[in-house]
């Protein structure tokens, strides 16, 4: 970890999504900040996704892809007016292509406090066979 | 007879109403100025973290801000009259060390912050609370801040 003790935050302007093909519906798409590192026996995902819900976000994994998808509901009750707005709410997507082969059954999610943090493990090394090559 | 055929060459502009076109110009300018100031006050941000909304509606200012990982009694929240200050820190946990990162994007500091609202608000009765990082501050107004119906009578 890096030293963190005098360093101050910087305010950082949400990354929109610019890709208007995966756009079906009204409304701004995300990036969300991510850490990825991996160990020898997992990959782990830090995603942050403030005011995504867990019933709202939707992970898939089909074919080495990885997708986030984490809708958000607008915070704000009907009757209020904006004085200043700094940012926009909005769903967050993003997509991974992961390089090691990842156990899909056991694939572990935790969202809390708008982090999630998704574990994949790696499968297990093929175990070693030994092939009998017989006579014709 | 010859007039008209000489205006109704040019398509989309009739003789009977040849300011169509310009309304149609005036409103796609309109569009398109709105669109501009709307991404000008996208970027009103401070460059303070953390970046905030605040709304308000008849008895209340709410404040909120996007910090996931915090947890209410991780900030340390203060109002004097028109004035909130939100300080803090945000930590990234430990990870294990012989972990290789990909990607390094989530960010760890401490912060604070002081927004000024438009008017004065009730300090006893602010209430905070932090829900899938978000932090929404509510600030009833105070009574003098709040709008009042005046009747006017007739003598």
């Amino acid at each position: 970890m890096m030293d963190t003790e005098n360093k101050a935050l910087q305010a950082k302007e949400k990354t929109e999504v610019t890709a208007s093909a995966e756009q079906t519906r009204a409304g701004l798409v995300f990036t969300p900040a991510v850490d990825i590192f991996e160990t020898e026996k997992e990959i782990t995902l830090v995603a942050d996704m403030p005011g995504v819900r867990a019933d709202k976000l939707n992970i898939g994994l089909h074919e080495n892809v990885l997708t986030l998808d984490g809708d958000v509901q607008p915070p704000e009750s009907a009757d209020e007016v904006d004085v200043f707005r700094e940012y926009q709410t909005g769903k967050y997507y993003r997509q991974f292509t992961l390089s090691q082969i990842i156990d899909q059954g056991e694939i572990k999610a935790e969202l809390k406090d708008g982090v999630l943090r998704l574990r994949l493990p790696k499968v297990k090394a093929a175990t070693p066979r030994k092939i009998t090559v017989q006579n014709a | 007879m010859l007039f008209l055929r000489g205006t109704g060459g040019w398509p989309g502009v009739g003789w009977r109403n040849p300011f169509e076109e310009l309304e149609r110009m005036r409103r796609q300018m309109d569009w398109l100025s709105t669109s501009l100031s709307r991404d000008q006050s996208r970027e009103v941000a401070a460059g303070v973290f953390p970046t905030m909304n605040v709304t308000e509606d008849r008895d209340n200012y709410y404040v909120r801000a996007e910090l996931p990982g915090l947890k209410a009694e991780e900030l340390d929240i203060s109002v004097t009259g028109d004035t909130l200050a939100i300080s803090g820190e945000r930590k990234l946990p430990v990870e294990d060390e012989k972990a290789q990162y990909h990607r390094r994007e989530r960010d760890a500091g401490r912060f604070s912050r002081i927004v000024s609202l438009p008017a004065q608000t009730d300090v006893d009765k602010v209430k905070a609370r932090c829900i899938d990082g978000i932090l929404t501050v509510t600030l009833p107004k105070a009574e003098t801040a709040k709008p009042k119906r005046i009747v006017a009578k007739s003598a």
